[in-house]
């Protein structure tokens, strides 16, 4: 019974193959590179990741509800700009919450569009993406925002400041993550969110009102989308109205890098997180061995590629197969 | 007649997955020109040795011989040029391409720079439609084929080649009888040129009807091969599954309640038109007729799946109004569906998740769900179901289709409904665990549920009904009585034909009805 077998061999490798890429990443890294392993470089790139991981959260929600949403990283440009553009207007108090409000309207918007008219996912979040680039440059009329006076406003807590020696970005992002963890796997919701994505005629049949629990996906989703802009705000107290341009690639990365399946249904917040982390430090490591910054688009993309190959390997218990 | 030669035999044959002997030491042989079933429960390792054949799947040990020659099959595309042809249970068909694109899917014939020679593909495929007699041409698009007629077309891809073997894997599950009657010539034909068939199906009217050998697979070993005409169902039940499955007629003996559901007048569009019938408490209600008579239909009405047009719903007395199956499950109506795989269950859940589906937002305690309930839910019916599972967290699609379905059953059984509706209760399961089902049924109606039961099989309805609804084209024909039903006047009655005998009170009451579905 305990002979491995070829196949074996090759289920386990498959299996656990982003994990032992991973190892072996890191060890080149920290071999290369001493700076890699230092505590403060660590804490570095979990704070980077933060703003990213932040919006996996919401966006493994939405995967594994059975849909995608390409329009997070165009939303916390919005969500980035309004908060800005408020704080000095109505002061951070109230800059806050009516940020949240507006963000979590156009998650309710987009879920609207994909659970109760049931209008593809892709298209749909496509189409916003585009869509609330322009909002945002109306709202900014194409400037950047700044915050007029960065020193004297408590506001920079959220992005700068750190709480028991950690740097808040990374509290937050641990915080959402098990909150929402615990809401994924252990409320009926969360029970949902898989049903409906696993098999969505079954969960019909189950009486599980499925337009509502894509709609509500959204709503996670859009309240990541926010806590990240309000991180990103806080950080940098000013900004372009491009800040999140193209972060819905690498956010749809880290999500599939922890093996979320994008048909749905599978998927959990710690294996994001996971695969969030794997991101952060790879391109890290990449830039601490010398490679170009611009590397790490290609390399991001051959992981990724390299760990959806793993994925169905690992599924049908060889690496390559002539028939589906 | 002199023994035809074998056109394929296989020898020994093993194949092991990791824990598992799936074929131990398996023989098997096919004459030219015999129809040949291949039978075994789920799991018996039918579909493995087919994919050993296929070259799908490398055996560990064994040898196949294609008529004097051993062969080793490495690709579906070399069986394919040793004249091994498959017919699959699930259609592989691309339903925008035309019948002729299918049928010649990757080997279209060309002419210079690699255009597609139109006229040759065309007239190719004429030539094989001509041989399956059937009503379509070359250039229709499949998609708008019926289920029956892309079965032909997929019958046609075998004789694109001169195949010495074809493999049919439970080629009428979702046929009406008279396809099959059409299914059966085609077979027919292909015996007199004689090829050798095998044929894969749980169906022993099929099986004693067109074949003439029978080989049984019982746990991945070879059990006996019969000659059709000197056995019966029990002998080869028994090869099966080592004792006889009973399908006598089984009214209920027990005191029936009051009349749970009563639907009156019931329409829903063109699917189905002035439905009445009613069902107590303690009784099995039969629905019977042919695919598209409109059965699910009104079972997906009564669930809310679907807006009727026109009639009444009334649970025990009184009128209810269903617009969801949210509605439904809170009045206490349970449907397991047709299509488990598809309405089931959700396949990569766990055993316990699926079960407590349909009620998991009430097992909460505080913001969570309590697995302690759930487990409790799910041991229980496990027991009473006498589900085979390693445990709770097995994941569903890794069960047998009996097992599956008693899991589909314990999750609505576990609602505690009034009325439990089971649309093709044993639909692709084998027969230990159909039988099982079928006491279940009866079971439940003793302890007082009310039950309807929907089904295409005819010995099943027979079995576990006490009244049967027949319906022929989205009205029902007849109601009979356990007493007064007998194959031939239900038959009669699912086919349109109107009855001469004592009509049941359906049918007398909605006489009219039934001469305008005649016209």
């Amino acid at each position: 019974m305990t002979i491995m077998t070829k196949q074996h061999v090759v289920t386990f490798v498959a299996k656990q193959g982003i994990l032992i890429a991973f190892v072996l990443f890191m060890v080149g890294f920290a071999i290369a590179n001493q700076r890699f392993i230092a505590m403060d470089n660590i804490l570095g790139v979990v704070r980077s990741s933060a703003i990213i991981g932040v919006m996996a959260l919401g966006v493994t929600f939405v995967v594994i509800g059975g849909n995608l949403d390409l329009s997070v990283g165009s939303m916390m440009s919005f969500s980035t700009i309004v908060v800005l553009d408020l704080h000095d207007k109505v002061g951070p108090a109230m800059a806050i919450p009516i940020m949240f409000a507006l963000t979590l309207l156009l998650g309710a918007f987009i879920g609207f569009l994909v659970g109760y008219l049931k209008l593809n996912s892709l298209i749909v979040t496509l189409g916003m993406l585009s869509a609330i680039h322009g909002l945002t440059l109306t709202w900014s009329g194409g400037q950047n925002m700044d915050i007029a006076d960065k020193s004297g406003t408590w506001f920079s807590f959220f992005g700068q400041d750190r709480l028991l020696g950690i740097p808040v970005p990374i509290l937050v992002f641990g915080l959402l993550a098990v909150v929402l963890s615990l809401l994924l796997s252990k409320t009926a919701f969360g029970r949902q969110v898989y049903a409906v994505g696993g098999n969505g005629q079954a969960a019909t049949f189950s009486g599980i009102p499925r337009a509502r629990i894509v709609f509500l996906t959204y709503l996670v989703s859009s309240f990541c989308v926010a806590t990240a802009g309000l991180l990103q705000a806080s950080r940098s107290l000013g900004s372009q109205n491009t800040v999140g341009q193209g972060l819905e690639l690498t956010v749809l990365a880290a999500v599939i890098l922890g093996g979320a399946s994008l048909l749905g249904g599978s998927g959990t917040v710690f294996k994001t997180v996971i695969g969030v982390l794997i991101l952060g430090f790879i391109q890290n490591g990449l830039l601490l061995v010398g490679l170009d910054f611009y590397v790490q688009y290609m390399v991001t993309w051959a992981i990724i590629i390299l760990a959806v190959w793993l994925d169905v390997a690992a599924k049908r218990g060889r690496l390559w197969s002539p028939i589906a | 007649m002199t023994d035809p030669k074998p056109v394929l035999r296989l020898r020994d044959i093993v194949k092991t997955f990791p824990g598992v002997r799936a074929l131990d030491g398996v023989s098997f042989d096919v004459r030219a020109g015999e129809v040949h079933a291949l039978m075994g429960e789920n799991g018996a390792g039918k579909s493995t040795l087919m994919k050993v054949l296929g070259g799908v799947l490398a055996p560990n040990e064994g040898q196949i011989f294609i008529g004097e020659d051993p062969v080793v099959m490495t690709s579906p595309k070399q069986a394919k040029a040793m004249g091994v042809m498959f017919i699959h249970q699930e259609l592989s068909l691309a339903d925008e391409l035309s019948v002729a694109e299918n049928i010649f899917l990757g080997e279209l014939p060309l002419k210079s720079f690699g255009r597609v020679d139109w006229d040759k593909l065309y007239a190719d495929t004429d030539r094989i439609l001509e041989t399956l007699n059937v009503g379509f041409d070359a250039k229709t698009r499949v998609g708008d084929l019926s289920i029956a007629n892309q079965q032909m077309v997929e019958i046609g891809r075998a004789l694109t080649v001169d195949p010495r073997a074809v493999i049919f894997d439970e080629p009428t599950a979702s046929l009406t009888d008279a396809e099959k009657v059409v299914l059966f010539n085609v077979i027919a034909d292909l015996q007199a040129r004689g090829v050798g068939i095998i044929y894969i199906s749980h169906r022993m009217e099929e099986i004693f009807k067109i074949t003439d050998r029978i080989s049984v697979l019982r746990d991945g070993q070879y059990s006996g091969t019969l000659n059709t005409a000197e056995t019966n169902e029990d002998e080869v039940t028994q090869l099966m599954i080592g004792r006889s499955l009973d399908l006598s007629r089984n009214a209920s003996h027990h005191q029936m309640g009051n009349v749970a559901l009563e639907v009156r007048g019931l329409s829903c569009g063109r699917l189905f038109e002035d439905v009445s019938f009613d069902v107590r408490q303690g009784e099995v209600l039969g629905f019977y007729g042919l695919v598209g008579a409109g059965r699910t239909e009104i079972a997906e009405t009564i669930f809310g799946l679907r807006t009727p047009s026109a009639g009444q719903i009334l649970l025990n007395g009184q009128e209810v109004q269903i617009t969801s199956p949210i509605d439904a499950i809170k009045l206490g109506i349970s449907l397991v569906p047709e299509d488990r795989k598809d309405q089931g269950l959700v396949l990569g859940m766990n055993c316990k998740d699926n079960m407590s589906l349909p009620q998991v937002g009430r097992l909460t305690k505080g913001p969570f769900v309590s697995q302690g309930a759930e487990i409790a839910i799910f041991d229980k019916y496990r027991d009473k179901l006498d589900i085979r599972t390693p445990g709770w967290r097995q994941a569903v699609g890794n069960l047998s289709g009996g097992n599956q379905q008693k899991i589909v059953i314990g999750k609505w059984l576990s609602m505690q409904p009034e009325v439990l509706i089971v649309d093709e209760p044993t639909r692709g399961i084998d027969v230990g665990s159909k039988s099982e089902i079928h006491n279940l049924i009866r079971d439940l109606a003793a302890q007082g549920f009310a039950v309807i039961v929907i089904s295409s099989e005819m010995p099943e309805v027979l079995h576990v009904s006490d009244r049967i609804v027949a319906m022929f084209a989205g009205r029902v024909m007849r109601e009979f009585t356990s007493e007064e039903v007998t194959e031939d006047n239900l038959i009669q009655a699912i086919s349109g034909i109107k009855e001469q005998g004592p009509a049941g009170h359906a049918a007398a009451s909605h006489g009219i009805g039934q001469d305008k579905a005649l016209t």
